[in-house]
């Protein structure tokens, strides 16, 4: 059941340029794609393992600003995109393993407090060396041609560019089936990792540490091994994310904000599913980009009634997203992914 | 005279402000089933705890296979090739029996001789092999755990009261497990139930406030009710 919903989710964002032909439902599922790694990387963290991060933009912001950098440096090329990107992962790595082996030994909420402070320096930081990455206002750059919008894909014997079901054969369509494959196929190395016999030690290490160590497993090298797979396939995604964007700043990779999205979106698909993070984002981003359309077209439809037209003004969103989550974790206490394949006690 | 495959040299330990271990000193020779007997609270699972790295010696010195592991990390001993059966049976709820017993496996490869052993000797393990190991009874846990410590060739097995609320029929059938086990391995069996104890053991020690007050056969131990009652200050008949 669960996996068919994640199934079905991955069928519509793939066919979403010829389901939906506005820009921001193309920017809504590219961010959908982007984030499933994010979430289900960080799941890997929180759920797999046990480790409460809030290091987890920086990953993100570093394969970003990598990417990003060296496109505005380098010039819209591919040879930008690979060595911006790697040195954003190398650098992740690095700055994973040396928080890793620094507080993986401590207990729990002293190494989520490491971590928050890491997180802090890095948004002063990027504010600070604002030469070299936009400070406030981030970069923008070009992409190589071939995810630019005027880019033909395919023409017709006039030149035209080729409409398929109502959409354009053009880079932009380019560009988000590269951002759709490249997520589908880390989501799929991730679900490969949590079923491989690395998956089991790392759930031996979230349900005992003592246990796992006394049959021969070292829980700081896994805990940081996880924690450096993390933040590659996060370092990954930021730099998809870059490409999609043609802008990298605080606000779209590095923000205290994201990370509680992402945390917000584990929580609800279900910490420890994998599918839960397919599920997780799609409804949050949903919510966070729709929910205003519909309380719109709700308070316009109860317009004659009294009270209802207020509280569903789109400008209280925030409180129907709120209770949304207060329910959802009412109802699924273990995630929506979580308790639905929970197995039922006798 | 058998080479001992495990000293303890004048090991003291502590849990948190409290000594536990004084001096205690221990030779377990190589195969065969050794108990540790004692009353509770005697020290016997911290000795168990000590040998395994779960907890660090503060002076003393624990010898495996000739090399000193006093300081060594419960992973790097358990990789020399120590098990560990605890007395809470130590298994991970949440992963199935297959899993379980793949944690334990040589780079998670099972082989298949041992794995069939497993199967005859606790058949349970097969018929619940991909359920989850909370489901199993209080009895199909012990038969897990026992299994995992034993899924790969072990050079010593550290066992905690492996007996410990099972059914008598199902003791019966352990005594025979074990039996097979000790033909290839070494066991330090730390145990209260005489009968079970004392129809597998080879050597007794005996901890009494963390110290080890006696050493010998267990066949003259059993035998012995004088012995046992002074030393364990317990009528042991009715454990039989």
């Amino acid at each position: 059941m669960v996996w068919g919903i994640v199934i079905v989710i991955w069928l519509g964002l793939a066919l979403s340029p010829f389901l939906f032909h506005d820009v921001r439902s193309q920017q809504v599922a590219a961010r959908i794609c982007v984030f499933i790694v994010l979430v289900a990387s960080y799941d890997l963290l929180i759920g797999y393992t046990g480790i409460v991060s809030f290091a987890h933009t920086i990953f993100f912001g570093l394969g970003a600003y990598g990417a990003a950098t060296a496109l505005r440096h380098m010039g819209p090329g591919w040879d930008a995109i690979v060595i911006g990107g790697g040195i954003g992962i190398v650098m992740a790595v690095i700055l994973a393993i040396f928080i890793g082996l620094l507080s993986l030994r401590v207990k729990a909420i002293f190494f989520t407090m490491v971590t928050l402070a890491v997180a802090s320096v890095a948004v002063v930081l990027v504010s600070q060396f604002s030469d070299f990455t936009g400070g406030e206002d981030g970069i923008t750059y070009k992409v190589p041609k071939l995810f630019k919008p005027a880019t033909k894909l395919l023409v017709d014997d006039d030149g035209h560019v080729v409409r398929w079901l109502g959409t354009k054969l053009n880079g932009k369509l380019a560009a988000f089936y590269s951002v759709f494959c490249m997520s589908l196929l880390l989501y799929l190395a991730m679900i490969r990792i949590v079923n491989s016999p690395l998956g089991t030690v790392l759930k031996a290490v979230r349900e005992n540490e003592t246990r796992a160590e006394a049959i021969g497993y070292r829980v700081v090298t896994y805990r940081t091994l996880v924690f450096c797979i993390s933040a590659v396939f996060a370092a990954i995604a930021g730099i998809i994310y870059a490409v999609w964007l043609k802008y990298t700043g605080p606000e779209t990779v590095l923000s205290f904000s994201i990370n509680i999205d992402i945390l917000l979106m584990v929580v609800i698909g279900g910490m420890g599913t994998m599918s839960g993070a397919v599920i997780g984002v799609v409804l949050l981003n949903l919510a966070q980009y729709y929910l205003r359309d519909i309380m719109q077209l709700g308070a316009e439809a109860t317009a004659n009634l009294p009270l209802i037209p207020e509280l569903l003004n789109p400008d209280r969103w925030l409180l129907w997203l709120g209770l949304s989550f207060i329910l959802l974790v009412y109802f699924f206490p273990a995630g929506i992914a979580g308790t639905m394949l929970k197995p039922r006690v006798k | 005279m058998r080479q001992d495959i495990l000293t303890l040299d004048n090991v003291c330990a502590d849990i948190a402000q409290y000594h536990i271990l004084h001096d205690i000193n221990l030779n377990i020779p190589k195969g065969g089933v050794h108990v540790l007997l004692g009353r509770n609270g005697a020290g016997k699972t911290t000795t168990l705890r000590t040998i395994m790295g779960v907890l660090h010696a503060h002076s003393g010195s624990i010898k495996f296979d000739g090399q000193d592991i006093t300081k060594y990390h419960s992973s790097d001993i358990a990789q020399m090739g120590v098990a560990y059966v605890p007395e809470n049976m130590g298994i991970f709820g949440g992963l199935t029996v297959e899993e379980n017993l793949r944690l334990a496996a040589n780079k998670g490869k099972f082989d298949p001789v041992r794995l069939k052993r497993i199967y005859t000797l606790f058949p349970a393990i097969e018929k619940f092999w991909d359920k989850a190991a909370w489901s199993l009874s209080g009895g199909q846990k012990q038969m897990l755990a026992i299994a995992r410590a034993i899924i790969e060739p072990r050079k010593l097995i550290l066992i905690d009261e492996p007996t410990k609320g099972l059914a008598p029929s199902i003791i019966d059938n352990m005594i025979e497990a074990f039996h097979e086990f000790a033909k290839e391995t070494t066991i330090l069996l730390v145990e209260q139930n005489f009968h079970f104890a004392s129809s597998l053991g080879e050597t007794v020690n005996v901890v009494e406030d963390g110290k080890i007050i006696h050493s010998g056969d267990m066949k003259e131990f059993a035998q012995d009710k004088d012995l046992q009652t002074r030393l364990l200050s317990l009528s042991l008949d009715q454990h039989q």
